[in-house]
């Protein structure tokens, strides 16, 4: 499942949602992104996240799909962000998937997270002191990517 | 007779600052057919254009909300999004 939205979420009512009625789940792995109040030694009041309406939600998909190819063992999954402006300690991102037993949950929620951070079409403008900046790509997340690459 | 080519076209994050507006629908020269065709058309109507488009290696491209290479046709009716390397998460 995928939601797009500026509302915040609650993480354990989203996680009841997800493993309701199915008793096949022994584990839930999940991710939770927030707001940091610095980025290397420069503060940040607040950052607003810019995203491509319609596309957003066909990569997610699209990421989510690959997840659950790769791990059939994954029998729930969800992958909840947010944009618009938020402050440090808010909630970003929700990533949470299900299992009978924890391996295939934790490796495709980190599968998920690294294919997002990559893929999805969000940027983040962070307002500093100095102004507002938009954050440069990290190559360190290219490299987390890189290693689910099976080719 | 020549047949222009019109698109939809959006810009995002610091591309979008610097081009000046989000989205623009524009008649293109009917030898434009590729990506790489179409930046490099775009990138000669003006400094704003050319400063944003400058780095190649800061350019991602969608066509029709997918990911695709500068080899890849453009046409009629696409919806084309420039944007620069993703940030989110």
């Amino acid at each position: 499942m995928i939601r797009v939205q500026p509302e915040d979420f609650d993480v354990g009512h989203e996680i009841a949602l997800l493993t309701r009625g199915n008793n096949s789940i022994g584990g839930v792995a999940c991710f939770i992104g927030l707001v940091r109040d610095l980025a290397g030694e420069q503060a940040i009041g607040a950052m607003t996240l810019e995203h491509y309406p319609g596309m957003t939600e066909r990569e997610l998909a699209r990421i989510e799909d690959e997840a659950l190819r790769r791990w059939p063992a994954v029998v729930a999954s969800l992958i909840v962000h947010r944009h618009g402006r938020l402050q440090p300690g808010d909630r970003i991102v929700l990533v949470a998937t299900a299992s009978a037993h924890r391996a295939a949950a934790f490796e495709a929620c980190a599968f998920l997270v690294d294919y997002l951070k990559t893929k999805a079409p969000f940027w983040k403008q962070e307002e500093t002191p100095e102004g507002a900046r938009w954050v440069a790509a990290d190559a360190r997340d290219d490299d987390a990517a890189k290693r689910w690459t099976t080719d | 007779m020549e047949r222009n080519i019109r698109m939809k076209l959006l810009y995002f994050a610091w591309i979008r600052s610097k081009i000046g507006v989000a989205e623009e629908h524009l008649d293109l020269p009917s030898d434009v057919t590729d990506v790489a065709g179409l930046v490099a058309w775009l990138k000669a109507r003006g400094p704003r254009y050319a400063d944003a488009l400058a780095s190649p290696k800061a350019l991602r491209v969608a066509v029709n909300q997918t990911y695709v290479g500068w080899d890849h046709p453009v046409r009629a009716q696409d919806e084309i999004a420039l944007f620069p390397p993703v940030t989110g998460g």
